[in-house]
């Protein structure tokens, strides 16, 4: 589904990422995780688009078209979701509303009919119990005055609305309590098919006991430099990230 | 310094304002002469050299008249759905003949029985287009509100302007309602002609104890208009008056809105839009007086530029020493969308009360990227998730507009502007 090939970007001229490969298949859970500054948030915000940052190398093929020649709207209509670490607040555009014109774009986009009015709360409804939300949020602007576990909420909701083939969480579960973040999981976990796929980049192994990882990729300096199954995770969990550093560190200076 | 000479200025303009509310006319005329055009050494006027656009665009200083429409017109310029009564106005003539009737209102063009009100809240001396206007007005309405009457439809000033270029039209509006009277005015004026001429305006509006007054005005007579409009008002006990302004173009437009606030527990709300492109000038000079305690404002204004507009915002609060317990909010916000749009805004707060809430703020920036980024990377089209965001920015002042007719006019009016334009 997702194939990337020695990705290098960069911003305002810093290199970030130095050469990333990356096969996901339908299906798959990858976590992608590593020490703070070393890459995987930028590499969640290439694939969704984000323009400051500039791909000086490499390429990434999804679901066989050049994913970096999109612009991020026809990302997310290929069926590219990228759950937001910090989700905007928009005042004076209506959560429904916003998510409506969204739903109806992807649909066009796949030559699909817009949802009408009735059918579309129908289906709000639906997804709104998966992720527990408050019917009352919805009736306000998009994320504004929404604690941090609601902002989170509410991006898998629109995960969940828009259901994409790959969705990117980014630290989703950073500043969550325990009981947002099972409801957080339970979300992503209703969600996965054997159709989709999805990449969880995080910090900190305790999200992947609730959405258990096919492979664990450690990211450091901008380069994957190991890659595991969940065990690894837990490893990184106990020992930290130093081991790692000191591997590849030592490596470099031989 | 201004090379209009204001003595022959009068002289002309009053030459053909016709006769009648003498007093009134000395006195403006007096105010005037005291005061002159503002020059660029006015503080008042500093960000808004509308004395060298009148000195570039309006020569012949002659008073544009009145003129007809026919009942067609009227009824193509009326908004969609709109339930309300219509009163007609050619170059600020009161067109009784296509106008409606409103139940229960007395309505009739500016006659010798208001001449004592005239000026009375509207004060001459405060600003030399108010001065200049009562000197020689030309046309007008009277419009009284009694006691205890609820008027449930809006009721629309249906402005028509035609005038050659370089000629002046002044109108006078008086509205004055009794107590616990509830009434909404909408204004919108429609430009018939494509020259440069001038409009100078004055509205003063008398509330009564616990009144309710929403004055809407919807400003969009496009590239030429060159305005100035002084609208003022008095708030007595309890009462309530509620402005929404929105100024889609004009060359040079100043706005001059002024609340006194006389009575207590009464509120004053001022809401403003400004969507601005190529060279529209608008400049919003507003005015609270708090002058009695347990009362409240609250201030909103909002403004999109592109191309190279520019907008003024000037925002006066007055808290005299009575009024403690006084809320009074206010809050300007900007959104450039070019480099060669411009915006001066200035917050003026003077508060000699000890015990009040205040508060103030202005911001100035661009759209924010990183929420356009939010809602592209949810499937929404680049241009398409622009105009969500900018239309974000102006609906928090147009959902301040109660009628629901107008309301979506105004929204017609915005959207089409941000998916063309912007």
């Amino acid at each position: 589904m997702l194939t990337i090939k020695n990705l290098h970007a960069s911003i305002e001229g810093t290199p970030i990422l130095r050469g990333i490969n990356l096969e996901v298949k339908a299906g798959e859970v990858h976590a992608i995780m590593g020490p703070n500054g070393s890459g995987k948030s930028t590499l969640a915000s290439v694939l969704a688009g984000r323009e400051e940052y500039e791909v000086t190398e490499g390429e990434v093929s999804f679901k066989g078209k050049d994913l970096l020649d999109l612009s991020p709207e026809d990302r997310a209509r290929e069926g590219v979701f990228l759950a937001f670490q910090y989700p905007v607040e928009i005042p004076g555009v209506s959560s429904t509303n916003f998510l409506r014109t969204a739903v109806n774009q992807v649909r066009e986009y796949r030559g699909e009919d817009p949802l009408d009015a009735v059918k579309f709360l129908t289906l709000m409804k639906e997804k709104m119990k998966l992720v527990e939300m408050d019917q009352k949020l919805l009736s306000r602007a998009l994320n504004e005055g929404f604690s941090g576990g609601e902002k989170k909420r509410n991006e898998i909701f629109q995960m969940a609305m828009l259901a994409p083939t790959l969705s990117i969480l980014d630290e989703t579960d950073s500043g969550l309590d325990i009981d947002a973040l099972r409801i957080v999981s339970n979300g992503v976990n209703q969600l996965k098919s054997k159709d989709n796929a999805t990449i969880v980049v995080t910090h900190y192994q305790r999200l992947l006991d609730y959405i258990v990882p096919d492979f664990v990729h450690v990211l450091y300096k901008g380069q994957i430099v190991k890659s595991g199954t969940k065990e690894l995770a837990l490893e990184l969990e106990e020992k930290g990230y130093d081991w790692i550093k000191d591997e590849v560190d030592s490596k470099a200076t031989v | 310094m201004s090379t209009l000479i204001k003595q022959d200025i009068l002289v002309e303009l009053l030459a053909n304002a016709g006769t009648g509310f003498e007093q009134v006319r000395v006195a403006g005329k007096e105010a005037f002469q005291a005061q002159g055009f503002p020059t660029n050494k006015s503080e008042e006027y500093k960000f808004t050299a509308i004395t060298k656009k009148i000195e570039q665009r309006i020569q012949n200083f002659q008073l544009a008249g009145a003129f007809e429409v026919i009942a067609e017109q009227v009824k193509s310029n009326v908004f969609e759905g709109f339930e309300g009564d219509v009163l007609v106005f050619t170059n600020g003539h009161f067109q009784q003949a296509l106008s409606s009737t409103v139940e229960g209102v007395e309505i009739s063009p500016l006659s010798e029985k208001a001449s004592t009100a005239l000026g009375s809240i509207a004060k001459p001396e405060k600003d030399p287009f108010c001065a200049l206007n009562q000197s020689s007005f030309d046309g007008g309405v009277f419009i009284s509100v009694p006691k205890k009457a609820q008027i449930q439809k809006p009721i629309l000033f249906l402005n028509f302007f035609k005038a050659n270029a370089g000629q002046v039209i002044q109108p006078r509006t008086w509205i004055e309602a009794g107590d616990f009277a509830e009434v909404t005015f909408i204004n919108h004026s429609v430009n018939l002609s494509d020259t440069s001429y001038f409009v100078n305006k004055v509205v003063e509006v008398k509330g009564g104890v616990n009144t309710q007054i929403r004055y809407y005005k919807l400003q969009n007579e496009g590239e030429n208009a060159i305005e100035v409009s002084n609208i003022e008002t008095d708030i007595q006990k309890d009462g309530r008056f509620t402005s929404v302004n929105i100024s889609l173009s004009g060359e040079m437009v100043r706005n001059n809105l002024s609340i006194n606030i006389l009575g207590s527990n009464s509120e004053g709300n001022m809401y403003g839009l400004y969507l601005l492109d190529g060279k529209s000038h608008v400049d919003n000079h507003t005015n609270v007086d708090h002058t009695v305690p347990h009362c409240e404002s609250n201030e909103l204004y909002k403004g999109i530029l592109a191309g190279s507009s520019r907008g003024v915002f000037n925002g006066k609060i007055f808290v005299r020493q009575d009024a403690q317990k006084t809320n009074a909010f206010q809050q300007n916000n900007n959104i450039l969308l070019s480099e060669d749009a411009v915006v001066n805004t200035k917050p003026q707060l003077e508060i000699w009360a000890d015990d009040v809430k205040c508060s103030h703020g202005c911001t100035t920036g661009q759209l924010d990227e990183e929420a356009l980024f939010y809602l592209q990377a949810r499937g929404i089209g680049k241009e398409q998730a622009r105009g969500l965001l900018l239309y974000a920015v102006a609906g928090e002042v147009i959902e301040h507009i109660t009628d629901e007719s107008f309301r979506d006019y105004c929204i017609a009016q915005v959207q089409e502007r941000l998916g063309s334009n912007f």
